[in-house]
Order: C-alpha cells, then structure tokens, then sequence
C-alpha cells in the first residue's frame, strides 16, 4: 500500500482540484486551490489568521463541502462519502480541545470514536491501547478529560483521533497554548507516527515548528495557495510569507541580512547560521 | 512607591494542594517593563491576577504575604479601587471584546466610571492612536484580525487612564505579524509614554528584545530574576525552566564557543546582524556589493 519511493511517485491520498469554499453569508474562505498530498507526508499549511488555512483543512475530510471544484479523498469525492467512512481515511484534530472532549475518563474518549466507527471488540481496544501509546498518556486513562492541563488534554483530543487509525492526520495549531516542554513531547510523539507510515498535515503559523518538523510547506493567503515548496524554499521568499503575515524564525531573517557576505538565505537553525560564519570567516 | 510589591508571596487556589506561588518576592518601579517567563503551571498568571486584586477577592484561595499594588494592600481594598490603576489584557481578546463597535469597546471602562462624555471621546482617541487603530471606530470588533483585535482590548483597558498594564500572553494566539504589531505598541507605550508594563510570556523571542527585567519562573518560584542580557548569557537557564531561549541568544552562544570568546551578547535580529558584521565579518569584503 505504501510504496517506499520518494513521495512525489507516491500514492495520492487526498486532492483538492480548483476548491472553493465560501461560508454562509458570503465570507469566500477558500478561493481557488489545487493540492495533491501523498501517502506519508509531513506537510504545514501556513499562513496568518483569516487565511483559510483552518477552512482548508476541514475540507479535506468531509467536515465541509466545496462550494465548487472537489476534493478526492482515497480515490473518491467527499461529496459522495459519509463523514464516517471519511474518518477512516482523514482523521481531526481540533484547535481547541475541548471543543472534542465529552467522555468522564481519557480512555472512553479514546475509546468513543472507533467502538461507533462499528469495529469488533477486540480491535476497538488494541487501536486504543495503540492510541495511548502513542500519546503518552498511560498514566491519566481513568482521569476526566477536562480535569488535564491544556498539553494533555490536546494530547488526549488527538489520540481519540488515531484510535479511529485514519491514514491522515491533521492538526490544527497543535501547539497553541503548549510550552516549550509540553510542545516538543507532542510533536516528537507526532514524528514517530510519520515514521510508521501516517501522513501528517500540520496547520499553524508557529515558523519555528515548521522549520524543524515539516518537510513540505504550503503558504496561504486570502483563500489561496502563495507557494508550495520545502521549508527552506518557502522561507528564502519574504514578500510571500509577509502576504501571508507570516515571518522566518529569526536565524533565517539574519541570515537573509547576511547574504552579501556569501550567507545562504535558507538557513533554519542557528547551528547551521554559526557553520556558515566560520566558514565566509574563515574564507575557507 | 513602587507599582508592584509581593513580599513572600505564597498562594493556593481553593481546591488545589500545592500552592501557585510559593516565596515569591517581586519589586515593579514605577515605568519599568518586566517580563514574567515560565512554563505552563509555573506561576506567572497567578502573578497577574494578584497585580489586580482578582486574587483574592475574585479568585479565591489562601494568600499569605504581602501584596502591594501602587502602595495598596490587595488585601485591605477591593477590585474596583485597582481598575484605574491596572489596566488588565488577557490571552485571547474574544474573552474581553463584546461590544458591537470599535469605539463601544474602548469607552466602555470610563463610561462606568460616569466619565463625562467629552472625556471619553477624547480617551478613545488617545486609546486607539495609541494602539495604531485610529480610525476604526464605527468596525466591529469582530471583523477584526487577531493582531487588530488585541489591540483593541489595549486600547480599552488604556481609556482607563491605569498606570500599569498587565498582560499575560498577549500574544498567545497571534499569527507572527499580529505578534510583531502587539509588540510595537508594547515597546511605544514604554519608552515614549512611561507605562509600567507587567507581562507574562512564554516565549523569549520579542519580551528579551525591550523587557528592563526578565523573571525566570519555574514551579511557583522565581529562579532567577535580571536584565535580558543576564538572564540570556546561558540559554541553558531559560530551557530550565521550560522556556524556548530567542534563537539570536543562541547564535551568540554558539559564536562565544567557536570563538572561544565570552563577548557576544544578541538581543534582537538588528543587534546581531550589526556585531556579526562589525565583529565576525569584520576582514570581509563582501559587505559592499
């Protein structure tokens, strides 16, 4: 199912063909766009506040509908499938937690997803089992959701997204609200799922975290797609990302100053900001 | 008299068995800008609501110690003596926007206060130019960007006329432009108009740039506690305490190592560009093409 190619040969898993989207009393949040994405991807979307990003994300698994144009996901549009057969495949995880925790312990809100998507028994508790697993939260399955500090209870909302075990992930500012700590544990958690085959979508405007998580970047602004490239390629391009309000980690805005002096623009960490000052220093 | 004094502070939410704060002793002069860091859970929310009075007579728990705010014990007055002294801007404005307009928002505090009208016009104004809002009056405040709409609650808790403005998070849900503009004001407010400004972050990135005084804080206490340049000289200390340091601190690290120097110091992007320049770079030709 999953070949080992490189992720461009790979299969497509979701794509969205000339996606428009426009609320109910005329907000166009989605004005024209075009995306394929790829069985084990990590991709961001980015882009500021208001710029569809969240919109986008919700069309891809069926909890909207376009407006005009489709998006296919698992080989058919999600026009024609239930959002329960599409939660197999595209799974939510939602800015604010506690917009999806209901249950009186972690495990039932673990559990809840996959025991209603009608699966036996005994492969309801493995996915949970999995599900705890992989968020790290053994230690707080009998304590209500809504009694966890914010780090948890996000961790809490999106592995009763993988219990349901969809291929694609999408998180919705995963890391708002979390600190340093609470920050790293999560997206260390969500690169061992990419690991093991799951494609992860990212939506956030956090440049930090893309920069070190993200291998492909998509940069939207006003309902649309700006850029679709690397990290690197999408942060040598500042007059996109500021269309997109958005802003380098700070590394790459220095190093974009330094570019006279044989600085490479597409700096992402400070590590690779210091290498490339000894060496234009040393002339070497 | 100092803006905010905690002797010994020790706090605990009803309810809950550690306490919040514990020995905590902070000093906040008159227009000085200090920044309280920490990680979720370590007590600097806690520290606002105390420069209020929202603890205790809102919140309740058990206090212990002293806290004076602009010489007034929170213990011995009530909240609505702080609210022209403190003005108060949460993490999310949708939390504190509720009314129709622009302006409703921002004149509302000194419309309680029976103001008189011609005064409050005048506030709002003075509110909103301030802020960089001048103009959006008649906008609702929910058709507003992030960055625009936390502006506002500025603004709002400005026409309050308050001496010292505390924030906790300010910027929590702010796209990286909306932060950028948050922090101008913050910035402007200081140096040209004297505000004492009290600040809860967790992220050091902008709060090092113009913070007088960074305060590290970890489980209910104050570790450490100096100006940017001290509290960033090991970013060690601040990932101790949960807190991401400022990639230019970093990069100054970095450099003191290869360069077996202890003289790099970066506190923002400018800083550092014109050192590197001056100081690294400095036998480059490059500079000029």
């Amino acid at each position: 199912m999953i070949p080992s190619a490189s992720s461009s040969t790979r299969e497509k898993i979701v794509s969205a063909k000339g996606l428009k989207f426009t609320y109910e009393g005329g907000v166009e949040a989605i004005r024209d766009v075009n995306l394929d994405i790829r069985y084990g991807e990590y991709i961001a979307i980015v882009g500021g506040n208001g710029s569809g990003k969240t919109t986008l994300a919700k069309n891809l698994n069926g909890l909207l509908r376009p407006t005009s144009g489709s998006v296919v996901v698992g080989g058919k549009p999600t026009s024609e499938q239930k959002v329960a057969a599409l939660a197999r495949i595209v799974g939510y995880a939602f800015q604010n937690p506690d917009h999806q925790l209901f249950c009186s312990s972690v495990e039932e809100e673990v559990r809840f997803g996959p025991m209603n998507l009608g699966y036996p028994d005994k492969v309801v508790r493995d996915k949970v089992e999995k599900a705890i697993e992989a968020m790290n939260l053994e230690h707080l399955r009998k304590l209500p959701p809504l009694s966890l500090r914010l780090g948890e209870r996000r961790r809490v909302s999106i592995a009763s997204v993988i219990a349901m075990d969809p291929q694609v992930l999408v998180l919705d500012e995963p890391t708002t609200g979390l600190d340093a700590e609470e920050s790293t544990e999560l997206m260390h958690r969500l690169k061992r799922l990419n690991d093991e085959g799951k494609t992860i979508i990212l939506i956030t405007h956090d440049m930090k975290l893309v920069a070190e998580h993200a291998k492909r970047v998509v940069v939207m602004a006003r309902g649309r797609i700006l850029l679709d490239s690397d990290p690197r390629g999408a942060f040598s391009d500042l007059e996109i990302l500021r269309q997109s309000n958005l802003e380098p980690p700070a590394v790459t805005q220095l190093a974009h100053r330094l570019a006279t002096y044989d600085i490479p623009r597409d700096i992402i960490s400070p590590e690779e900001l210091v290498f490339h000052l000894m060496r234009a220093r040393g002339g070497t | 008299m100092r803006a905010l004094d905690l002797r010994n502070v020790r706090f605990r939410y009803r309810g809950s068995d550690a306490p919040a704060l514990d020995s905590v002793s902070l000093e906040v002069e008159k227009g000085e800008f200090v920044t309280v860091l920490g990680a979720n859970g370590s007590g600097k929310s806690t520290i606002c609501m105390l420069a209020n009075g929202l603890i205790p007579h809102a919140i309740q728990g058990d206090l212990e110690g002293i806290v004076r705010v602009f010489g007034l014990d929170v213990k011995e007055h009530e909240v609505a003596e702080f609210t022209t002294k403190v003005g108060m801007v949460f993490q999310e404005p949708e939390s504190q926007l509720f009314c129709m307009s622009v302006e409703e928002e921002v004149a509302f505090g000194p419309e309680n206060l029976a103001v008189p009208r011609d005064e409050i016009r005048e506030r709002v104004e003075w509110a909103l130019d301030l802020v960089g809002m001048k103009g959006y009056n008649d906008r609702s405040p929910f058709s507003l960007s992030g960055g625009e709409k936390q502006r506002v609650a500025i603004a709002a808790a400005l026409s309050m006329r308050p001496e010292m403005l505390v924030l906790d998070e300010p910027a929590y849900a702010l796209d990286p432009i909306g932060r950028i503009e948050l922090y101008s004001v913050l910035k402007d407010l200081k140096e040209n108009h004297g505000m004492t400004v009290l600040l809860a972050e967790r992220d050091a990135e902008e709060a090092a740039a113009f913070s007088d005084r960074l305060v590290l804080m970890k489980g209910g206490r104050i570790m450490e506690s100096g100006p940017p340049r001290l509290m960033l000289r090991d970013p060690e200390d601040l990932r101790s305490i949960g807190v991401t340091p400022p990639q230019v601190a970093e990069v100054a690290r970095l450099l003191n190592a290869r360069l077996m120097s202890s003289k790099f110091s970066f506190l923002n992007v400018d800083e550092a560009e014109k050192t590197i320049v001056g100081e690294v770079l400095a036998h480059k030709a490059g500079g000029g093409k």
